[in-house]
Order: C-alpha cells, then structure tokens, then sequence
C-alpha cells in the first residue's frame, strides 16, 4: 500500500493527482469468509481492522447496505469524550481516547483528532455540586475534570450570555480538556483503507435479507448478492439492529428514533472545543472549516425515516439562542438526520447472542462515534476469542434482566426523552 | 410538521402533542404470578418495527387525553388515530 506522507502529496502533484493507488478494492463477495460483518459504517470498519491486526483474522468481509461511511459515521457532530460516572462506561472509554490519540498514525491517515475540551455548563447550584461528583468519579479513573466556576467559564467562552437578564445564568462548568472533536470521515477511510489493505473484502450496496441459523448455529448470511457462508457473524448496524433482529426472532432492548444535527454558515475561529448547555439540550463546536456544528434533542418518536421535523430544530436553536445570542444572526447551512440504536439505559451492548457464532454490538444511542475505536477494539476481540473482554464485561445483554443497568443519565426507558 | 388528528379536538400541529411510546406492550397483570422474563419484556423489550407503529401519544397542550395513533416509522405517514380505550387494527 501506498504511504501517505508530504513526499507522496509531492510526488503525486507532478502527475496532477491522476495515478493515486485506489483507497480500497471493490471486490465480489466470496461464497465464505471466517468472520463476516454487518454494517459499514465506523464500529463495522473498526472492527474488520482490529480483527485483522490484532487477532490475525483476515478471511474477513464486511457487508454494507448502502456506502461505507454514509450512515451515523457521517452524520454525527464528531465529538469524543470520556467524561461518564460509572466506571464501566468511563473505563471503556477512557481506554478509547488512548486510541485516538495514536489513530491518525497508526492509519496513515489524518483523523483530525483535535482535542480542544469539552464544557458541559451547569445553571445551578445542584448542577455544580453534580458535576463536582461526576468529576471526581472521572479523576478517580484516572480521567481529567476540572470544575470550573463562572469566571473561569467566561474566560474560555466570553461570547455567552453572561448577563443579568439571562433565564438560566451560567454557575460555572464541568470541563475535560482532553476531549475533542475529529474528522469523522476520515476515520471511516482510514480504517476502511487499513482493513482492505491486511485483506478484508469491504463488500457495498449488499443488503442482508436474512441468516442462515442451524440448531442455534449460525451457517450464513443471505444477501441481496447472493449467499455467503460464515463461522462467525458480527451485527454492527446501528439504527437497523432491529430490523435485523427481526429477521433472527429476536427482540432486543432497543428502540430506533431520528436525531437531528445541524451547521451554520462558516465564520470566523469564534469558539474552541465543545460547549454544551445545561438547562436544555444543546450542544454546539466550531469545525475547522468554521462551520458552527449544533445539535440536540431527538425529534422523539420512533423514526427509521434519517430526517427529521422542523419543530425540533428550532427547539433545540431555542436554547442554542439562550446561550449564545450570537447565533441568531448567522445563517443555517444544512440540516440532517440519522438514525439512533437508543438501549434501555443509555449505554451499548457488545456481546454474544443465544445464537452460536453471532455476536451483538448496539445501542449507542446518539454516542457511538466518540466509542469507534474501542467498540471495533472490543467487539473484534470478542468474536475473535469468543468471550468478552474485561473492557465490555458490563456492556453485556444479560445487564437488563440481571438489574446491572448501567444508566448514566437516569432517564429510564423512555428512551426517546434522551 | 407532523399533523395528528386527535379523537377529541381534531388536527392539531405535532408541537401541542407528546409522545408516549409503543402502545402495543402490555403491562402484565396484577394480582398474578409474573415471570422475571414477562417483567423484562414488559419493561425493556421493543420491536420498534421499520413501518406501521400504533403508539401512544398525549394531547398535553390541549385536553390532555392519551390518544392511539398509527403511524409509519420510515415515511412518519399518520394512517389512523384512536381514543386510548379503542382498538386499532
């Protein structure tokens, strides 16, 4: 495979760009893989390259509806955190931003990791003292948090209402510094580029119509490409898990809504990390084009449909206005949707199923893209050794009917208030 | 905008209405044994199917009744609504 550095940026100019090496092959699917993954999207790709590279599994296929990347790995606003309460979800994740910081090169290929903070605000005086309790349970997992008071916020964020009149003040703010953004198509490339490279078939426009179960076995897939033979299958679908669980007689503790996001027009560099309001949900950075990338609620109704209403986007630009006044007076550029694998509590399952050989990673909620890295690290380690790692022990099915839920925001099962 | 036609006050815009969830799950009967695995798939089990969904949804800014509507999760087309105590076939 081709290195990509500034000597081949070079190289390549004096051709006028006309002969790089494709990024990855387009291959016609093989009648049987060892491992085959549903769902291309980050988690599918992660996943397919930490079988191949860390397990030495290669025979591997990866099987994608639409194109890769076209779904929640290019919709979402790119943020990556690990500021959670609970251990499990704080060391699972914690253990991710120790892969992002290395991702761009061990791809060979510029993620754009740009760790610049995250804020989350707080608008009273039981906001603080929860954000004091969240960032110790952070810092005793070895994560950084820093309680920042009001004056501390304003230095950082100086274009927030901070005014007398203001309904929800700002009281001050929960900050992780090493949390940040990414470039979040450029992390579906370069896993998929590294993946096709150690020999793993990414096959496209390949819809799975159904699986091959023999007494509690899995044999195989059906597709829309004809059938392919499997020892292992791995379903990482997001938004479309219960379509396939259907199709496997399953019921899972998920349910399917639309969530929207949104940018503004560029401007100028105005703010750096990610700021999210405490008194609504919003949450709003500024991408290196300069764009402001807002989002939100969900629009809170079970939705397959990848857009959503307009009554949702101006409620969540209602609070948006409510902290920073400025953004009236900027234009919206577009708006998207894309659909979320909401679970019962919050949190993600990566497990095995009842089936033999079928394994399980879902329910990410509307935060599956921070998790990429060590989802597709934990998930291939799982199908790979056919047992859990310690990392997704917690994460597993079983958690709902056992009563170790693991719901970080206590919201219950009305998954679609999240 | 989604518009839902509320049994009692007719069309109303999505804004005056929230939402309750699958009205299909029901909740196991009092003063029977239930089963740990009943109780699971009461309380967290969904089919969230891609398609017709009959769910629940309130009228909270309006007479606040708890309505049935039938909608399609992919298209969000709104076939029929109900009174919560009516069926929907």
């Amino acid at each position: 495979m081709q290195k990509y550095s500034v000597f081949s940026l070079i190289k390549n100019a004096f051709s006028n760009h006309q002969n790089w090496e494709v990024a990855w092959k387009d291959p016609t699917p093989k009648s049987e893989y060892d491992v085959v993954i549903i769902g291309g999207g980050g988690h599918g790709l992660a996943t397919a390259y930490y079988l191949a590279k860390e397990h030495n599994i290669r025979n591997v296929a990866i099987i994608e509806k639409g194109w890769i990347g076209g779904g929640n790995v290019g919709r979402n606003t790119t943020i990556i955190r690990s500021n959670f309460m609970y251990d499990a979800n704080a060391r699972f994740n914690e253990f991710g931003m120790d892969l992002w910081r290395n991702l761009s090169q061990e791809l060979n290929f510029n993620v754009m990791f740009s760790p610049r903070g995250i804020i989350n605000l707080a608008h009273s005086d039981a906001q603080m003292n929860a954000y004091a309790r969240r960032g110790n349970s952070m810092r005793l997992n070895g994560i950084d948090a820093k309680l920042l008071d009001r004056d501390e916020v304003k230095k950082l964020i100086p274009m927030a209402d901070f005014s007398d009149e203001v309904r929800f003040p700002i009281f001050g703010g929960l900050m992780q510094p090493s949390a940040g953004t990414a470039r979040h198509d450029a992390v579906a490339w370069g896993y998929a580029r590294q993946a096709d490279d150690m020999g793993v078939d990414i096959i496209q426009h390949c819809e799975v119509t159904g699986f091959d179960v023999v007494n509690g076995k899995i044999k195989g897939i059906r597709t829309s490409r004809g059938d392919i033979k499997a020892k292992k299958v791995g379903l990482c679908v997001a938004g479309s898990t219960n379509i396939l669980a259907e199709k496997l007689n399953m019921t899972l503790p998920i349910e399917t809504h639309v969530l929207q996001a949104c940018v503004s027009e560029p401007v100028k560099p105005l703010l750096d990390g990610v700021v999210t309001f405490g008194a609504g949900h919003f949450y709003i950075s500024q991408s290196d084009k300069g764009e402001m990338v807002m989002g939100g609620d969900l629009d809170g109704y079970n939705s397959y449909a990848q857009r959503g209403n307009l009554p949702t986007i101006q409620h969540v630009l209602t609070g948006g206005l409510a902290l920073f006044p400025f953004l009236s007076r900027l234009k919206m550029l577009r708006t998207w949707g894309g659909i979320m694998d909401m679970s019962m509590d919050g949190s993600p399952i990566i497990d095995k199923t009842h089936i033999e050989g079928l394994y399980l990673n879902c329910g990410w909620c509307y935060g599956g893209f921070k998790s990429t890295p060590v989802s597709g690290w934990t998930f291939a380690h799982t199908i790979a050794q056919d047992q859990v790692h310690e990392l997704n022990s917690e994460l597993r099915l079983n958690r709902f009917s056992t009563g170790h839920l693991l719901d970080e925001k206590g919201l219950g099962t009305k998954t679609w208030i999240g | 905008m989604l518009y839902i036609k509320c049994p009692y006050c007719g069309l109303r815009a999505q804004k005056e209405f929230s939402y309750g969830g699958d009205a299909t799950v029901k909740r196991p009967n009092i003063n029977e044994e239930v089963s740990s695995e009943d109780w699971d798939n009461f309380v967290y089990m969904r089919k969230s199917p891609r398609g017709k969904h009959i769910e629940l949804w309130q009228h909270i800014a309006g007479c606040r009744q708890w309505i049935k509507v039938q909608r399609d999760t992919a298209t969000h087309e709104i076939f029929q609504t109900a009174k919560v105590t009516e069926e929907i076939r």
